[in-house]
């Protein structure tokens, strides 16, 4: 490990030509680092970018533009053969007609590894995700679970100094995948290797990453760990797309220091003492943006903590929680309740039409400049 | 009785497989044992059957002959035994060119983008739509002394100033060859492109991740997985080639006789029906033979996957 970053992606663009004819950036001026020994998630919706710029640090692709590093070494065009890193597919990609054993052995006799250490090694990676005594079987003749964990040990055995996943637990059921998460996160952990992920699925972002891409229409849209991209979304989209927000549209008023009044147009009420960053001045426009569990509902109003009346529209019961849409002056804030009393009267928590009182407590409070879909300065800091 | 098949499964399985079974018991078993029956016997001076039991046509096949030199009573004329060697190596080079020029051409249509994947298949499929006989004579124009092939090297050794007497290609193994080939030809295409088509693009990234050049990727990955195509194509090719005899009669003359041809003259010139049967029996039996080793060794080309 010579260089501090596993892997760097640099300014690189990769730019497909659609059936069209037209242009297309699939990857759009990506830059990041990711450090050695860390488990780096890219997290996105389909067609944002993070599996091609996962498959051109394994070499499948090559970027139009930029270049990708490894471990501080440019690649180029230097084929996936001669890459250190190695990739679990979404699909797996097993081998049919190779058994367990020569699917795992498979990479280690393209290196010419002696017979007895290939064994060695082959047993040590079974060993490691569980499959001890499937070596014999087909792929064929594995349940899903299994042949993603063939597909983990056949990559993992050549010990690569960079593991890439593409979606690896996406065809598993709910509970095998949060077992899988947890197993991966371990293995990590235990291997010391660095580990890029590639997810749609944000809660497994969230549990699994010490650092998360968040990318759209083929831009980083925000770098960070996952308290930092979910408590401090840089911009609407990341705060839209990971967990659930309330967005209101204001203006500032009044700053001081780190504190501002935002008047909020919709409500014709201000937010006082709402944290700001220091690029914002006075008078502009600006999203507030408020996470459903940090609204609280209140028996009275609470001084210099932005309680408002509304009424009930609806509620929705999901077990851990309540979901309580309040009509604050004909906008629709949702409140998350937490069920910690457990109840089974058909009474819901919440009447609809009951009149409660919302408190938008200021530190929780988030505000976002206004004009931001199209934002790319933030990932090329 | 319509209720009764209604809910009985294995009833409505034979009723749909009634009329292929009457069809093959018709056309295939009957006539295997009238074949059968003939081979046993004697041909009668005016061509006519002679019903007997003599193991004389197949003593005769294996090289026992009473048409002998000096005098002799009986001798060893190996005449027909080397027609079968002649086919059986026939059949075996045919099929091994074919393959050899199929895998290529199948290798580039199953990668090529999938809208042209049709067109090229199509082109594939084409001479198909010309009769066999017809496109056999077609090459018969090809290689003839003044055929189109001669003339193109005449008129090339003509402008190098190499002196050139146009050569007969016609009439000889190798012009056999060249019309088998270019018949069996897409027989072995269509089943190869089919395997190869279904190998998911993934296997062949999974294998350059772990280390695999283009060229071991071919061998551990494209070529197992494409094998069911080639097996298929193996015995969609072997088996025609064994009995065929328009190509070599057309092709090869009197100068190259396989064992289609020498079943032909047995019915249509020699008027021996009890030889002609026996000989039609032995093909069938060296046929099966190959096969069966063959499938043996590699399956019926299903998947192999599942084994």
């Amino acid at each position: 490990m010579t260089s501090e970053f596993a892997v760097e992606m640099r300014d690189v663009v990769k730019r497909f030509i659609t059936p069209e004819g037209n242009d297309l950036d699939a990857v759009d001026h990506v830059t990041m680092q990711i450090r050695n020994g860390e488990f780096f998630s890219m997290l996105g919706s389909s067609g944002c970018g993070k599996t091609t710029s996962l498959r051109m640090v394994a070499g499948f692709e090559w970027p139009t533009e930029g270049e990708v590093y490894i471990e501080g070494k440019a690649m180029g065009h230097i084929p996936p053969f001669q890459r250190k890193v190695n990739t679990v597919f979404q699909s797996y990609a097993l081998f049919q007609h190779l058994t367990v054993y020569q699917n795992v052995a498979f990479g280690l006799e393209m290196e010419h590894t002696a017979e007895d250490e290939i064994k060695q090694r082959v047993g040590r990676a079974l060993e490691m995700v569980q499959l001890t005594g499937m070596d014999r079987r087909k792929p064929k003749q594995l349940s899903g679970g299994q042949q993603q964990r063939v597909a983990l040990a056949r990559a993992l055995v050549k010990t690569p100094d960079v593991l890439l996943l593409d979606e690896p637990l996406g065809a598993l059921d709910l509970k095998l995948r949060k077992e899988m998460q947890l197993e991966l996160k371990a293995l990590q952990k235990q291997l010391g290797i660095t580990f890029i992920y590639v997810t749609h699925d944000q809660e497994e972002a969230l549990a699994m990453s010490d650092r998360i891409a968040v990318m759209s229409n083929g831009r980083v849209q925000q770098i960070g760990t996952p308290v930092e991209v979910y408590e401090r979304p840089v911009n609407k989209f990341v705060a839209d797309f990971i967990g659930e927000s309330n967005f209101l549209v204001g203006s500032l008023k009044s700053i001081s220091g780190n504190e501002a009044q935002v008047f909020v147009h919709s409500l014709n009420a201000e937010l006082v003492g709402v944290p700001i960053s220091e690029e914002l001045v006075n008078g502009d426009e600006v999203i507030v943006c408020i996470r459903p569990e940090k609204i609280r509902i209140v028996e009275e109003d609470v001084p210099n903590q932005n309680t408002f009346r509304g009424k009930v529209a609806n509620t929705v019961y999901i077990g851990a929680d309540t979901h309580v849409f309040v009509d604050v002056y004909g906008i629709k804030l949702k409140v998350w309740e937490q069920n910690f009393i457990s109840r089974l009267n058909s009474k819901p928590l919440y009447a609809v039409g009951q009149e409660v009182r919302l408190m938008l407590v200021p530190e929780n409070t988030l505000v976002l400049k206004k004009d931001f879909s199209h934002v790319s300065a933030s990932s090329r800091k | 009785m319509f209720q009764r098949l209604r809910e009985n499964k294995s009833a409505r399985g034979t009723l749909l497989a009634l009329p292929t079974t009457v069809w093959l018991f018709v056309l295939l078993i009957v006539p295997l044992i009238l074949t059968l029956i003939v081979s046993f016997g004697r041909r009668s001076p005016d061509g006519s059957v002679i019903y007997t039991f003599t193991l004389h046509n197949y003593i005769r096949l294996f090289g026992y002959s009473t048409d002998c030199p000096a005098g002799q009573a009986s001798c060893f004329e190996p005449l027909y035994l080397n027609i079968m060697w002649r086919s059986l190596m026939l059949a075996f080079n045919t099929t091994l060119c074919v393959v050899t020029l199929a895998y290529p051409l199948a290798y580039f249509i199953a990668r090529a983008h999938p809208k042209k994947r049709s067109l090229y298949l199509f082109m594939v499929l084409i001479p198909l739509w010309t009769n066999f006989v017809i496109r056999v004579y077609a090459w018969m124009m090809l290689l003839r002394k003044e055929g189109a092939i001669n003339a193109i090297i005449g008129w090339l050794m003509h402008l190098l100033h190499i002196p050139f007497t146009p050569f007969e290609m016609l009439y000889t193994p190798g012009a056999v060859l060249v019309g088998m080939v270019y018949e069996f030809l897409p027989f072995m295409i269509l089943p190869i492109y089919t395997s190869l088509e279904k190998i998911d693009n993934s296997l062949y990234e999974a294998a350059a991740d772990l280390g695999a050049n283009s060229v071991k990727t071919f061998l551990r990955v494209t070529l197992p997985l494409s094998m069911p195509g080639m097996v298929a194509g193996t015995i969609l090719v072997f088996i025609p080639v064994m009995g065929t005899f328009i190509v070599s009669d057309i092709l090869g003359g009197r100068q190259v006789i396989l064992v289609g041809n020498l079943i032909q003259r047995q019915f249509l010139d020699a008027r021996d029906p009890t030889f002609g049967s026996a000989v039609s029996l032995i093909l069938m039996v060296m046929t099966l033979i190959v096969t069966y080793f063959y499938t043996r060794k590699f399956g019926f080309g299903e998947e192999i996957v599942s084994a």
